[in-house]
């Protein structure tokens, strides 16, 4: 309302500035100087004068029927507790479908909610989108990556949903198109101590499987999660979690189950409604010191395999298992946190898949250590000898040495040396380097 | 099978049950030493008071440890700092900790902010070109005994929320806390009185409120945008400023580098200061009334030393 009466008297001011302007126009034409005609245009000229009130009123009229117009919404928009002085508009309303008040359901018409802040952007989710620029240089023959790619742009929209959970996506789009990543509803306060999530999410099997591209210290994935574990897009499937800690008065422990459709690209294969597949993870926490602490984690995961399916029918019905250890040494001088620290991983995966030619029982490892020399520097080391999960026979190792810079919290630069000797007899050595850089309201990262 | 089934449901009953504990301590985890400190004073002995964070951290990069889950699991209160402070590592604690008290919106969390006088309001058009700026303000405010005492009530109130029998108490208590650092006030004003308007260079934009209170005039700071490390550039013209200025002293929170401060400090002459934005910055300061103690004590020690008056 303050608002208005606000704009009236700008308006009104406004409009006695311009009211003379008309006149001096007129009295430009005149010889004298502006100054002497702008005296003369007020003290005689008595008709443009009354055009001119004419036309201020005119205004006023028009004005006070917006004014009218305006404060009529004003008051609709909250709630209508003031009196409306033009005609109420009819508030919004839904027709009940037919047969719902004959099922139980209400009869008649049902307010439409969500009108007043429909215009509002106070309730849309946080949104981020974080680029991953990925550039390849030397030879790799076996698994070539191109020379410089968009590899990945990862929108997400995070918020709360009601009193009772919270919503996260994200959308991965790459070069080709576009794929749901992770899309989940967390219910975080259940009974009985449990955390829900239900949606596409990565599986709770091992640390980096969880992880997202760009948390990664690596510019690709380690070599162990790539064969044994479904490449790229690592163990992820449509399911619901629980997750509950388990008391104990001596460290933090933490009982993960999931259950999955049991499609998970390379890894799972489900050919059947029954055909689930299922990761159980449990992780023990414990700090040392207020600096150091140590994070322990076993995983199990089981589903159906595709190397049975012939046309279309699983007639071989074969399954694999997974095993997983990892362990993770953190450090983090707490007074001097945002210039040294160090990580230091490891995780161990055994695979055991049924095929036609037989079971393979492959294994993999890999090791890392990143070291945060300045507020704006890590270098990292990461050593991985896994097997091929397909052919138990063969053996594959890599090594790889990485730079990273940091120009704030929001994107990266990384150099990464890697020398991978495959199986077959090839060695490959490459140069990776990456930019990652995030816009938007990115929230924080899990630890 | 029913047995089983009624056993089951007493024990759930029992495990669900809060009247056991509703003599017990109220149960309260404050994000900073600072709100601690505070809470300690208005809570007296009928509650129990962690933190998370330590005095001696930057409390903008805290870890989301696990062993913060255990703790806000079993928390009744969740008491935060706010305008964004611990965007970065609170929500996800508070995520995980499968305590619906403590959810934001919940009864047990209190935004300790809310009736704070908040300094630095951006105005306009909020982008991350400006480094690491708080859309919500500056969040240091608790450097400011008003606010402390803002705060204090606020606690108090959520407190006596909580527990209706004890609610005079924790009012008498906060009552009597906000005595207490009037008086303190009034003596910390009256020995910063004389160096009012000095000119002060920090590294991180952690003292306005400070600044505010006791006078002093902060003109420039180490760091060239909040969040955003020393660069060359802004480091010679900070010279330059503090040169023209005369500005005599830099104050370093404990947890910046001093390489960068020290190299102003010999290129002005100007001290440098490490001075503790917090409780718990240094071990002498266990509570809220020593943390202006020792911050106007070497402050004013540091002034009289580089000659300021």
């Amino acid at each position: 309302m303050l608002v208005f009466r606000r704009v009236w008297t700008r308006l009104v001011l406004a409009g006695a500035l311009v009211a003379p302007l008309p006149s001096t126009v007129g009295a430009q034409s005149l010889p004298e100087s502006a100054a002497a005609g702008t005296r003369r245009a007020a003290a005689d000229t008595q008709d443009p004068a009354q055009a001119i009130k004419g036309e201020i009123d005119e205004l006023k009229k028009d004005f006070n029927a917006r004014l009218a117009a305006l404060e009529s919404r004003l008051a609709a928009l909250e709630g209508g507790a003031k009196a409306q002085p033009q005609s109420p508009t009819p508030p919004a309303a839904a027709e009940v479908p037919a047969g719902a008040a004959g099922a139980g359901g209400p009869a008649g018409s049902l307010p439409v909610y969500g009108g007043a802040t429909a215009g509002s952007k106070i309730f849309n989710p946080d949104i981020a989108v974080l680029g991953n620029f990925l550039g390849a240089a030397g030879s790799n023959h076996v698994r070539p990556l191109p020379a410089l790619q968009m590899a990945e742009s990862e929108a997400s929209f995070q918020a709360v949903v009601d009193p009772y959970a919270r919503a996260d996506f994200f959308l991965s789009f790459g070069e080709q198109g576009v794929d749901l990543e992770e899309g989940y509803i967390t219910f975080p306060t259940l009974p009985g101590g449990l955390l829900m999530k239900v949606g596409k999410q990565r599986a709770a099997f091992g640390k980096v499987n969880t992880m997202h591209s760009h948390v990664l210290p690596w510019a690709d994935r380690p070599l162990t999660t790539e064969n044994l574990m479904n490449g790229e897009d690592g163990l992820s499937d449509a399911g619901i979690s629980v997750a509950r800690l388990i008391p104990n008065p001596w460290l933090f422990l933490e009982g993960t189950g999931q259950v999955f459709r049991g499609d998970s690209g390379s890894l799972f294969h489900s050919s059947e409604r029954s055909d689930l597949s299922y990761v159980g993870h449990l992780r023990a926490y414990q700090d040392i010191t207020e600096s150091t602490n140590l994070d322990l984690g076993a995983s199990y995961s089981h589903g159906h395999n595709a190397s049975g399916v012939v046309d279309g029918v699983d007639v071989g019905r074969y399954t694999t298992d997974l095993y997983g250890l990892d362990a993770t040494l953190r450090w983090r001088p707490l007074q001097r946190s945002i210039y040294h620290s160090f990580v230091g991983r490891t995780e161990v995966i055994w695979s055991r898949r049924q095929q036609p030619n037989g079971l393979q029982v492959a294994s993999g490892v890999y090791a890392s250590g990143d070291y945060q020399f300045a507020r704006r520097w890590f270098a990292g080391v990461r050593l991985d000898r896994p097997d091929r999960a397909t052919d138990d026979a063969l053996h594959d190792q890599a090594q790889s040495l990485v730079l990273t810079y940091w120009p704030s919290e929001f994107s990266q630069i990384r150099g990464q040396y890697r020398r991978t000797t495959y199986a077959e007899g090839v060695i490959a050595n490459e140069v990776l380097f990456q930019f990652q850089f995030a816009i938007g309201a990115h929230g924080a990262h899990p630890f | 099978m029913k047995p089983v089934l009624s056993g089951v449901l007493a024990a759930l009953i029992a495990a669900t049950a809060i009247p056991a504990r509703a003599q017990a301590k109220l149960n309260v985890i404050t994000t900073t030493e600072d709100l601690a400190a505070i809470g300690r004073e208005v809570g007296g002995d009928r509650v129990s008071i962690e933190a998370i964070a330590r005095g001696y951290q930057d409390p903008h990069f805290v870890e989301a440890k696990p062993s913060f889950i255990l703790k806000l699991q079993r928390a009744d209160l969740l008491v935060v700092v706010g305008r964004e402070l611990e965007i970065g590592w609170l929500p996800p604690l508070i995520q995980q900790s499968r305590n619906a008290r403590i959810q934001p919106g919940a009864s047990g969390y209190l935004d300790a902010s809310l009736q704070a006088r908040i300094l630095e309001m951006p105005q306009g058009q909020v982008t991350r070109a400006m480094g690491d700026v708080h859309p919500l303000g500056n969040p240091h405010y608790w450097l400011d005994p008003e606010n402390g005492k803002i705060v204090g009530r606020a606690i108090a109130t959520k407190l006596g929320e909580m527990r209706p029998a004890d609610k005079p108490f924790f009012e008498q208590r906060s009552a009597d806390f906000a005595a207490r650092l009037d008086g303190a006030l009034g003596r910390w004003s009256s020995v910063m009185a004389p160096y009012k308007g000095m000119k002060v260079v920090t590294y991180h934009r952690s003292y306005p409120n400070f600044a505010e209170r006791f006078g002093l005039e902060v003109i420039g700071y180490v760091e060239p945008r909040p969040g955003i490390p020393p660069t060359p550039q802004h480091t010679l013209d900070l010279i330059g400023e503090m040169k023209r200025e005369k500005v005599k002293l830099v104050l370093v929170e404990p947890y910046f580098d001093l390489k960068t401060p020290n190299a102003i400090g010999r290129e002005t002459g100007a001290r440098v200061l490490v001075l503790p934005p917090s409780v718990g910055g240094v071990k002498d300061i266990t509570d809220y009334f020593k943390l202006f103690d020792y911050d106007i004590n070497l402050l004013v020690g540091a002034i009289k030393q580089a000659g300021g008056r």
